[in-house]
């Protein structure tokens, strides 16, 4: 390649070659420039968050939206961790916390070993149907969530868990059951079914099978679920609002409750740092595992 | 003695589609039965029903002496190998050789022992601690099948084993599993595609095609005696020739009469067959048509060919002419002064000729 190229930039102008590096050079400039102009456009508002939750109220009150906090002070914080007010009680985000982290972990534990098992089956022990059934849970993924508020209700109502958090687990397993079960199934379909077939011969069963053969291949895929099921319950609101009462109720409805509080003065700096509390644990859950969620998404085939 | 794998009148359906129509095959212990076929002709298939990974749609199986056909397959004593080898990815090779017995429950000590056994016996004891992933294919195909022997069954049944190894390995790989079948005297199953494969390796060669058994028989019998057209141009390379052809009864014998490529005609006398319908396909092996003055014997008869390609391969030449409207190669040995273009003097063995019937494909002699 080299000998056929050098013999063009000896008879061109020199300078040619280098006006082009030079194009390449500013393009390359332009470029980064624009990625960090977008990105600085979207961590704005987190920023603005941040910032607006370590000042006092007084600061916020005379002070710019976007400067720097004169003076860091994590009141603001603690009050909305355990001293703020949604409606009457007065016990900050703490409960409503708990609450949520009480809910979506059985709900995100159970979805995703329902779907791994789903996908199992429908992937590895071709039954007839089998495909009928895997599509009608395709379906269910795109069943909005309003449709099904008053059948759920009354399901709930009837399984005497109407208001209560395993009453939240039931709702988000059910609706979590679709995706995880195609995530597991497009993730078990690429092992090639004489595996299945030489433990088999081997004389292991259905849950041998799972267990020492499937299970231990699918730490990806099960990244990918936990971190999708685990953002979905988390940040649920609708569901939330509507099967919870009073001391049920998850982070989602209770940040809202004290945001829309209209009693006494408007405490920004309250705000911010309860909406940045609520939305911690899906930003933890990303961070420690995204690594594995890219390789999960993009992993194909199992070779061995 | 009593066959030890005993398969009577076996159907096998998808749906409204036969796979497999009734198949009879029976083996003795120790024999080494090689289904070969082309793809798609249901031998994987029968295969999978022998393991009992597919189920029989009718007809019965018996491993043993012991009727198997609605038996699991981890209840019929059986180790199978497969094409992909099927490794366990997440288990060491020693995990992998011993998974079966620990699925069984057998005492960690055997366990350590016959894996020990299996690995000097197949010489992979330094990868025992790897991964599947960290093996060459030629050693994942040592660990699947000491996967199968570490289970000492009655029957092994090989899928295809050797297809997704390189033509060098495929050849040592060959030898050396039939080198463990003379040291284990085990009995085997063994599908291939490949019929120097099947020639190399049975004791017992059922022929396929389509689900249905062409001939069952030893390689010697297969590759002389084949059953039909499909038999006879499936096994052996380069392919019989099958040469249209027209008889006459000639006294005792036979005269048969092969039209050349100018338009005139050969005819050999054959003093064996007789009672032959009129329009015949000869067969005759590459090997059974060689240089005039090369070949003796009673049944040998020569005729003039226009030689119209020759090829060296080494060990032979072969050389091409155009007899009964088809190209018909002759192995002739390697020093021959056959040139292409030029009349030779071919002599044919009529004593190795097969004649078979051109509407049915049938058999005649």
């Amino acid at each position: 390649m080299t000998d056929f190229t050098q013999p063009h930039t000896q008879a061109g102008a020199p300078s040619a070659a280098k006006g082009i590096n030079w194009t390449h050079l500013a393009l390359r400039w332009l470029l980064f420039t624009l990625l960090g102009l977008f990105a600085l456009f979207y961590l704005m508002p987190l920023f603005v968050m941040v910032t607006t939750s370590l000042k006092s109220l007084d600061e916020i009150r005379t002070g710019s939206l976007i400067a720097l906090p004169r003076e860091v002070t994590f009141d603001a914080w603690r009050t909305a961790w355990s001293g703020t007010c949604t409606g009457v009680q007065c016990e900050g985000l703490r409960p409503y916390f708990w609450n949520s982290v009480i809910m979506t972990v059985p709900a995100v534990i159970l979805a995703t070993m329902l779907g791994a098992m789903n996908g199992y089956v429908i992937a590895q022990w071709r039954f007839k149907g089998a495909n009928l059934i895997f599509s009608l849970m395709l379906f269910g993924c795109f069943i909005p969530f309003q449709v099904v508020l008053l059948p759920m209700a009354r399901m709930l109502g009837i399984m005497g868990l109407a208001g209560s958090i395993p009453g939240l687990i039931v709702v988000h397993v059910i609706y979590g059951i679709g995706f995880t079960t195609l995530f597991f199934r497009n993730y078990y379909v690429t092992i090639p079914a004489e595996l299945t077939k030489a433990a088999k011969v081997d004389g292991a069963g259905f849950f041998r099978i799972f267990w020492s053969i499937f299970l231990p291949l699918s730490l990806p895929i099960v990244v990918v679920t936990v971190i999708w099921q685990f953002t979905n319950i988390w940040n649920d609101f609708l569901f939330g609002v509507s099967f919870s009462q009073a001391g049920t109720q998850p982070v989602t409805v209770a940040l809202n409750n004290i945001v829309n509080s209209t009693t006494g003065v408007k405490e920004y700096n309250v705000d911010m740092a309860a909406a940045i509390i609520a939305a911690l644990p899906t930003l933890l859950v990303y961070v420690v595992a995204g690594k594995y969620f890219i390789r999960g998404l993009t992993a194909g085939s199992v070779k061995g | 003695m009593a066959p030890i794998l005993d398969i009577k009148n076996l159907y096998k359906n998808y749906g409204a589609v036969e796979i497999l129509k009734d198949i009879n095959v029976a083996i003795e212990p120790g024999d080494f039965l090689v289904l070969v076929g082309p793809s798609g002709c249901g031998k994987s298939t029968l295969l999978n029903c022998i393991a009992g990974l597919e189920p029989i749609t009718s007809g019965t199986l018996s491993i043993g002496g012991q009727d198997m056909t609605h038996v699991s397959p981890k209840d019929r004593d059986i180790a199978m190998v497969f094409q992909s080898y099927a490794l366990y990815p997440t288990m060491s090779v020693a995990k992998n050789i011993t998974f079966g017995m620990k699925v069984r429950g057998v005492d960690a000590a055997t366990q350590e022992r016959k894996l020990k056994e299996v690995a000097s016996q197949l010489q992979i004891e330094q990868l025992l601690h790897r991964r599947p992933g960290q093996l060459s294919g030629g050693q994942r195909q040592r660990v699947a099948m000491g996967r199968a022997l570490v289970r000492d069954p009655k029957l092994f049944l090989f899928d295809e084993p050797l297809s997704n190894l390189d033509a060098k390995l495929r050849v040592e790989m060959r030898s050396e599993i039939k080198k463990l079948h003379q040291n284990l005297g085990a009995t085997m199953v063994y599908v291939t595609h490949d019929q120097i494969e099947a020639m190399t390796l049975a004791t017992k060669i059922v022929v396929l095609k389509g689900g249905v058994v062409q001939q069952i028989g030893t390689p010697a019998e297969i590759y002389n005696n084949p059953a039909n057209l499909f038999v006879a141009d499936f096994m052996g390379s380069p392919a019989m020739n099958l040469i249209p052809a027209k008889t006459r009864q000639n006294g005792s014998g036979t005269e048969v009469e092969i039209s050349r490529g100018d338009g005139s005609a050969i005819v050999l006398k054959d003093s064996h067959s007789r009672d032959l319908p009129e329009d015949v396909i000869l067969g005759l092996r590459p090997e059974d048509i060689a240089e005039a003055g090369f070949r003796a014997g009673q049944d040998v008869q020569q005729a003039q060919c226009m030689i119209e390609m020759v090829e060296p391969a080494g060990a032979d030449t072969f050389v091409v002419s155009e007899l009964g409207g088809k190209q018909v190669t002759a192995r002739l040995h390697a020093e021959t002064s056959a040139r292409a273009g030029a009349m030779l003097d071919l002599a044919f063995d009529l004593g190795k000729v097969s004649y078979f019937a051109p509407g049915t494909g049938e058999r005649l002699n």
